[in-house]
């Protein structure tokens, strides 16, 4: 069988957009449904070929932006830039944007290479040159020999990448992709993920990429926009996210987190009976009830008979495991090594450190005590 | 998406999978047995209720007055007196009706199904009302308010029968657009940048043919069937002729002309149905069309 990426990376693109692609910037957009506020102000600027993922909660607004991008509704207010050309009252079929949507687009009444030459013809070019073009971006996601299938003849993993193929058959300003891998089974979702993110380097092309995995978001975009209510929570790259959300929204919703309660007192926080420096400039009170929020590599363990806490859970991760250890009334994950974790039985007892220089404080939040998914 | 394959189980024997299949208890042998009995009854009894009155009504009509086969009552069917006349107008009347209930229906029921989702139930009601209200009554209320130049001409028959047909094509289209994606395949298009007339003919309607035929053929069917409205209008149409027409061997010609009517409808039905079949078998060969 042949590696997409192997073949993606090796065939020349000849009709490829040389430039580096557009730059986009959203103003202040807003979009209103009803009384919900689906945009509130939204801001973004995109640099020329960046890759940028929209990530959060459904109900966020992502898919919104990405719609707006494309011209498939209308703004409340606010403008949709490429290039510095104000695309806010272009229609779709003008916009020369490139989508992948989340369900499968093909057309039903069309083979591989007619949905891949579509958009050629919709530009007119002759019927030599554009089946020309098809097959060769066929070639590069790895199609060639689906040519002739219909929709209904291909996996759902073929079908995206003809999808794929179908956007970027027409060399778009920006290609749009929305939640493309959601449909898709895990091994084939990690296949074109790759594929996905080969192709865009290589082609340099402006790319928005809607997804509520944080994983797809972290693994393949330059930066991440972490998005809550029709606004941005924080913008940065996937590390900076990780290693230092701006609010506990983002750090609960980027990767893995416990919350601890604490109280704050001039800028440290007692964690476990160790002082820690809290992270940022919070503007708190001393005395205010807040919560800790620590992930599970801010954490180690001593196994020790007398230790505070005791292990609850355990879930193998390949090099590493994750526990779930119980101190007095709060849950938290703790990221050990395999061979570590390996030797603590359930129910053992164990000191928790934090091992973090700094950690990031949120507002109390009431809730069950002990309810924890590892 | 509608799966087309044959379950896999019918390609591989169990020879070539090495699973032996399980044996049926034989209770559910038995239960299976006598279910294929119903279905056989059934289907017997159905057959029967619509083959039987076509049968006798072939067999009427290839006999002469004596009750020996002949095609006499066919062969005098286009020389009776207004024979010609009606079946042409029945014709002229099936394509304006066709025409204007395609080019009224179609783009409706896809702007309701893309932009207002919400209404299709209101839809449904109000092509629903023709079934509900009795041609009889549309016609009778619509005959003293039409002005006289429609009145004269006997396209007012079809567009009471656009408004007789709507419940069928409605139902048809409804159901073959809710069996494709189809918001997800007017934005693909678009972001492509097909025009809207692009994009219905070249995305939209290749993929609504079946329902579209399907419509037609039954708009036909009620067009060349319909009685009442045609009567009260005053116009000779196929079932109009068919009661008024009257001599010593009326009875054979008559059911001559209805059994030409139905087998007319079938052949139709066949020439839509292989033509769309041999469109779609050489669309498919042709990969290098665009």
């Amino acid at each position: 069988m042949t590696n997409v990426n192997e073949v993606a990376t090796s065939l020349p693109l000849t009709h490829a957009r040389p430039a580096s692609g557009s730059r986009v910037e959203l103003d202040q957009l807003v979009r209103v449904y009803g009384s919900v506020r689906a945009l509130d102000g939204f801001s973004l600027t995109i640099e020329p070929g960046e890759f940028v993922a929209l990530l959060g909660p459904s109900g966020c607004g992502k898919t919104t932006v990405l719609r707006q991008i494309a011209g498939f509704e209308q703004l409340d207010s606010g403008r949709v830039l490429v290039n510095g050309q104000d695309l806010s009252n272009v229609s779709a079929q003008k916009r020369d944007m490139g989508m992948v949507f989340q369900s499968y687009s093909l057309f039903p009444n069309m083979n591989a290479i007619n949905n891949v030459a579509f958009g050629l013809r919709m530009r007119h070019q002759r019927s030599s040159q554009r089946l020309a073009k098809a097959a060769e971006v066929l070639e590069m996601v790895g199609l060639s020999d689906q040519a002739k299938k219909y929709p209904h003849q291909m996996s759902g993993g073929q079908q995206q990448r003809v999808a794929l193929a179908r956007a970027l058959a027409i060399e778009p300003q920006v290609l749009l992709l929305d939640e493309p891998l959601s449909a898709l089974d895990a091994k084939v979702r990690a296949e074109l993920r790759d594929q996905i993110r080969m192709l865009q380097k290589r082609l340099s092309i402006t790319t928005i990429f809607v997804t509520h995995d944080q994983e797809e978001a972290l693994s393949m975009a330059d930066r991440v926009c972490v998005m809550s209510k029709g606004r941005i929570e924080q913008m940065a790259t996937p590390a900076v996210l990780y290693r230092h959300p701006n609010t506990a929204f983002v750090a609960q919703f980027v990767g893995v987190s416990s919350r601890v309660p604490t109280l704050y007192r001039g800028g440290n926080v007692d964690i476990f009976g160790q002082s820690c420096v809290v992270r940022g400039d919070e503007r708190l009170s001393d005395g205010a009830e807040v919560d800790a929020i620590l992930r599970p590599e801010d954490l180690s363990i001593e196994p020790d008979p007398h230790g505070v806490g005791f292990v609850t859970h355990k879930s193998f991760l390949g090099a590493t495991t994750r526990l779930v250890v119980q101190v007095r009334e709060t849950p938290v994950r703790i990221d050990v090594r395999s061979d570590q974790g390996e030797e603590l039985e359930l129910g053992a007892h164990v000191n928790v450190k934090v091992i973090s220089r700094d950690v990031l404080v949120a507002p109390r939040v009431v809730s069950d005590a002990g309810s924890v998914n590892p | 998406m509608a799966s087309i394959g044959v379950p896999i189980g019918d390609f591989i024997s169990e020879e070539e999978t090495g699973i032996e299949r399980p044996t049926p208890l034989p209770g559910a042998r038995k239960r299976r047995r006598r279910f294929s009995v119903w279905r056989f009854i059934v289907l017997f009894v159905a057959g029967a209720y619509f083959l039987i009155p076509i049968v006798a009504g072939l067999k009427f009509s290839l006999q002469d007055i004596g009750g020996h086969f002949s095609f006499q009552a066919i062969q005098n069917l286009p020389s009776a007196p207004g024979f010609s006349g009606a079946f042409w107008l029945s014709m002229r009347l099936a394509i304006v009706t066709l025409v204007v209930s395609t080019l009224l229906m179609v783009p409706t029921t896809i702007y309701v199904h893309l932009r207002l989702p919400r209404m299709r139930r209101l839809m449904e009601f109000i092509t629903i009302l023709p079934i509900v209200i009795p041609p009889i009554v549309i016609i009778a209320g619509i005959l003293p308010a039409a002005p006289l130049w429609a009145k004269s001409s006997p396209y007012l028959l079809s567009f009471l029968y656009v408004i007789l047909s709507m419940p069928f094509i409605y139902r048809s289209l409804d159901a073959g657009l809710s069996a494709i994606d189809l918001k997800t395949l007017v934005e693909a298009a678009r972001s492509l940048g097909a025009s809207w007339i692009r994009t219905l003919t070249q995305v939209i309607l290749p993929n609504l043919r079946p329902a579209l035929l399907s419509a037609m053929v039954l708009t036909l069917a009620l067009v060349l069937g319909e009685f009442t409205m045609a009567s009260l209008d005053l116009w000779t149409t196929i079932p109009v002729w068919i009661v008024q027409f009257n001599t010593a061997t009326s009875g054979h010609v008559q059911t001559a002309a209805s059994m030409l009517g139905l087998i007319g409808t079938w052949v139709f039905l066949t020439i839509i149905v292989s033509i769309d079949r041999s469109e779609s078998r050489k669309s498919r060969r042709k990969t290098g069309t665009l």
